[in-house]
């Protein structure tokens, strides 16, 4: 799509333009560069002198048990936390769709945790599920179950799994209440004379008619889970215990900040930015936008 | 619905307010937390009611929050909401301006190299943070924006989602309007400002309560770059604050601090949700 | 005030030519009318003259001044949109005020020449009012205010009706001609709607792929239609054409069947030196008349017929039910059977024939 009625003007668009190009280049593409060539090279100890060892450094990641156990957690992670944050606001979002006054009270009442920042989440549940004074494990230890995520690695996973997932709810609710209520009423009503009970006409009618905004939220949901979610685990376990929750984005920031493995951390970003281009891919080719290039 | 039997829009109101009761427990906790003393807190099982500490709590939050450490100065919770106040504020004006400009260059303008600066923005998607988290430091530092409110802001203003909304934007209002603003005698600027300008307004504004959240909420940038104690966001600051190795966290300013941290993004969200959901789903388009 | 003169006026995009060459001189005061089918290229000529379209050859002089190379804004026009281009934040006040704010009036000048528009255009109620709480009608003064404010030495009107509802045109339309004659000012108007150019214009420019077809008042277009296609497009229902051939003495036209029919003076002078060629006739539905059997030139197979009330369109085929396909338009209420065959007249002084090939009057 194109304007058909333009301005003209020798700079005036380059000046226009030149802030946002600038910042880009400088801080995004730049080290985008850097990163990548990064990952080519070796520094040696001292950080004195670099060498460029081909695709070594990425070798040597895929070998190291430790990044191919940190990809597998991020797995687990983003698929639980996209599982458990579609499944519950689905479930709420068709409840509300059913209240046919209150449905928008309902998101008043279930939007604000999306303002909430990560790690600020990941604080209120770590209060929660505190071994010593939290609520959760008090009532846990009443049915004989001994929380300690700061020990277990399962229950540091669902820890942040749900903490993750809390914060992420309201965003799905929003276009699962949205999307449930762009159906044209008389599709359900035409269901229920062909004698379809509720359950039936939900999974007959309503979720095939929400496919893609379901596929669309999976997208966001992994987008996050793989990258916002930075501040979760570095407040609530920092990657522990004994690397239970070292999810990619925590691993290449532990890397490259605090060990400072230059080129190892450069390798794995650029693994990062190889999974964001496909997730950005995804977004942009199989889901119907509304943008047009 | 279609059934309208009684017990099930019952069922129904019961379902969604246990729903609204497990997403604000959380919330509730810590804010009980927040108004005992530490004694109380600590204790196991904790407190279910509000205690009487509330005042005392806050205003010590506010005012010391973070104690002095080896080398640094206290830094109270005011401080620290005043630093993300400024980040959130920079950042959404300063993203908002810089795409304003550069999708109104895009689409009323042709020029060469248009759209490699098209796609240039556009990479920036591709792009966050958390994957080129040491060169960008590295430029930062070159720069000497670390420990600075410019460090905090300016790298994170670059926006390709808010270029392309006020491009779909633009590219919505009719050419006819160009048009009878050239014959009023309008040059580009003058355009800008006096039609799209106020055209766009409640684009701006929805784009600007996602914006002033993602700002404040911010978390990895403002760790990487900020070592002045002066310098940290409440969302780092309670981080700090539960970094106490062996002793015990003061668990009752901490919650105090992270309810403090929570109220102005939750209050925006809450106040403006019309523009909220209108922006959240116009950034997505 | 002032003329517009258009010089071999060329526009293409690329290799695509959209206007041939258009020469045409607008008299100070004067309303022309440019009408033609959509994607005739009537519009881009208009907005050549605005302004808004670069001029590919030839040249555009606005009074003595030659404007190719200037901004919409220098050129002293005033233009009203098809869809209105109203600002929608803007006050009805302010959609008016917002050029001269730019041409830097003082205030009071801009709040006289406002409230002398609102006035004319009794828009005075409304000026604190959002276009979006106007109706069409409303809309569409105010765009006609937006143009009267500026003073311009040219009016330019880009299919300004063509958006509101039928009752409403019409009433527009007395109005547009009722202010373009007290302000005097020249004026320039596209549309594709031949009642509208003929009640309009003082002159019509008839427009078709971008070639002038013809350029003349209103009734000179109706009676001596230069071209086949003028012919076809001015009147309505339009003019009934006929593929036949002169007979050898070129005083008469051959008509299926074998029938002649006999031509006025006029036509056959100019048509005697050239016996049996072949022609397009055409003849409108209301210089037909239906006449006792005596007097017939030829049949009409009736197959349907609208009652309009004032008048009575009948549809129907010459000749038998194969025959070529003819509307005849009688006054008053006629109710002839489908089927029923009636005796017809054609005025020997309103038949126009043109040149099959060229399509030019002969």
């Amino acid at each position: 799509m194109e304007k058909r009625v333009v301005f003209k003007h020798p700079v005036l668009p380059y000046l226009l333009l030149a802030p946002q190009i600038v910042i880009t280049l400088v801080f995004f593409i730049w080290p985008a560069m850097q990163a990548m060539k990064q990952s080519l090279m070796v520094e040696d100890a001292f950080g004195l002198s670099s060498e460029f060892v081909w695709f070594d450094n990425f070798v040597v990641l895929f070998e190291d048990p430790l990044y191919l156990e940190s990809l597998w957690i991020t797995a687990v992670f983003s698929v639980s936390v996209a599982a458990l944050a579609l499944s519950g606001a689905l479930y709420l979002a068709v409840q509300a769709d059913r209240v046919i006054n209150g449905a928008l009270v309902y998101r008043t009442l279930l939007i604000w945790p999306y303002a909430i920042a990560p790690a600020v989440a990941g604080v209120l549940w770590l209060l929660l599920f505190n071994p010593t004074l939290g609520v959760l494990p008090y009532l846990m230890r009443g049915i004989g179950l001994d929380w300690n995520h700061h020990v277990n690695g399962d229950q540091a996973m669902a820890l942040v799994v749900i903490a993750a997932a809390w914060k992420q709810l309201p965003y799905n609710f929003l276009f699962f209440l949205a999307g449930m209520q762009a159906i044209p009423r008389s599709l359900i009503e035409a269901a229920a004379i062909d004698g379809a009970g509720p359950m039936r006409r939900f999974w007959t009618v309503v979720f095939p008619l929400l496919t893609p905004t379901t596929f669309f939220l999976l997208v966001i949901n992994v987008v996050y889970a793989f990258f916002d979610t930075f501040g979760i685990i570095h407040a609530v376990t920092s990657g522990g215990p004994a690397g239970a929750t070292n999810i990619l984005v925590y691993k290449v920031f532990n890397d490259g900040f605090i060990g400072l493995d230059l080129g190892g951390s450069a390798a794995q970003s650029v693994v990062l930015m190889g999974i964001v281009i496909t997730l950005t891919v995804i977004q942009f080719r199989y889901i119907e936008r509304k943008v047009h290039y | 619905m279609v059934e309208s039997r009684r017990w099930l829009i019952w069922l129904t109101h019961g379902i969604l307010l246990l729903g609204v009761a497990v997403v604000a427990f959380p919330i509730y906790v810590t804010f009980v937390a927040s108004t005992h003393s530490l004694q109380d807190v600590v204790q196991s099982p904790m407190p279910v009611l509000p205690g009487g500490e509330l005042v005392a709590n806050y205003l010590q939050a506010l005012a010391e929050g973070l104690g002095e450490g080896a080398g640094t100065q206290s830094i109270g919770a005011g401080r620290m909401m005043l630093n993300s106040l400024v980040m959130a504020l920079g950042i959404a004006f300063g993203k908002i301006a810089i795409s304003i400009i550069a999708a109104f260059a895009i689409v009323y303008f042709r020029f060469p190299f248009r759209m490699a600066a098209f796609w240039l923005i556009f990479f920036t998607l591709m792009l966050p943070v958390e994957v080129r988290i040491l060169p960008t430091y590295q430029v930062v530092a070159d720069l000497g924006m670390l420990d600075s409110y410019a460090g905090l802001t300016i790298p994170l203003i670059a926006s390709a989602t808010a270029t392309f909304m006020f491009r779909q934007v633009f590219l919505a209002v009719p050419d006819e309007l160009t048009e009878a603003a050239r014959i009023d005698g309008a040059g580009p600027l003058r355009f800008f400002w006096d039609v799209l300008l106020p055209l766009s307004r409640t684009n701006i504004a929805a784009l600007f309560v996602i914006l002033f959240i993602y700002g404040w909420n911010q978390y990895l940038w403002p760790l990487l770059i900020t070592t002045d104690q002066s310098l940290l966001t409440i969302v780092i600051g309670i981080n700090r604050m539960l970094e106490v190795g062996d002793d015990q966290a003061e668990w009752q300013i901490v919650m105090a601090t992270t309810m403090l941290a929570m109220i102005p993004p939750i209050l925006v969200v809450v106040a403006m949700q019309k523009l909220f959901v209108k922006g959240l789903v116009e950034t997505e388009k | 005030m002032a003329k517009v003169s258009l010089r071999s006026v060329r526009k293409s995009y690329g290799a695509t030519k959209v206007i041939h060459g258009v020469d045409c001189e607008i008299a100070d005061g004067e309303f022309l009318v440019v009408v033609g089918p959509s994607g005739c290229g009537k519009s881009t000529l208009l907005r050549m003259v605005a302004g808004l379209e670069s001029i590919t050859e030839g040249e555009i002089a606005i009074g003595e001044r030659v404007v190719n190379a200037l901004e919409p804004a220098e050129r002293d026009i005033a233009m009203v949109f098809q869809n209105y281009a109203l600002y929608p934040h803007m006050s009805v006040f302010d959609n008016m005020a917002y050029g001269l704010k730019i041409r830097r009036l003082s205030k009071d000048e801009i709040r006289r020449r406002v409230e002398e528009a609102a006035g004319i255009l009794e828009l005075g109620a409304l000026l604190d009012r959002k276009p979006r709480q106007l109706s069409g009608g409303q809309r569409q003064r105010v765009a006609m205010g937006r143009a009267i404010v500026r003073e311009p030495s040219v009016f330019l009107f880009d299919e300004p009706l063509s958006n509101l509802d039928a009752k409403l045109r019409v009433q527009m339309r007395v109005e547009i001609k009722r202010l373009q004659e007290r302000l005097g000012i020249t004026s320039l108007y596209v549309t594709h709607d031949q009642v509208e150019a003929m009640t309009l214009g003082h002159r019509l420019l008839v427009l078709s792929e971008g070639v002038v077809e013809q350029l003349g008042a209103p009734i000179e277009l109706y009676e001596k239609p230069a071209t086949r296609f003028v012919a076809g497009f001015i009147g309505s229902p339009s003019m009934n054409f006929l593929e036949t051939k002169l007979t050898d003495d070129g005083r008469h036209v051959v008509l299926p069947g074998g029938d002649t029919l006999a031509l006025d003076g006029a036509a056959a002078a100019a048509n005697g030196t050239s016996p049996g060629r072949p022609v397009t006739l055409g003849i409108r539905p209301e210089h037909l008349e239906i006449v006792e059997e005596s007097r017939a030139s030829a049949h009409l197979t009736v197959e349907l017929v609208e009652q309009l009330g004032a008048d009575s369109l009948i549809h129907g085929r010459l000749g038998d039910e194969s025959g070529p396909a003819m509307t005849v338009r009688l006054q008053g209420i006629h109710a002839p059977g489908s089927g029923e065959s009636l005796p017809l007249l054609a005025m020997p002084a309103h038949i126009h024939l043109f040149d099959p090939e060229s399509g030019v009057r002969v």
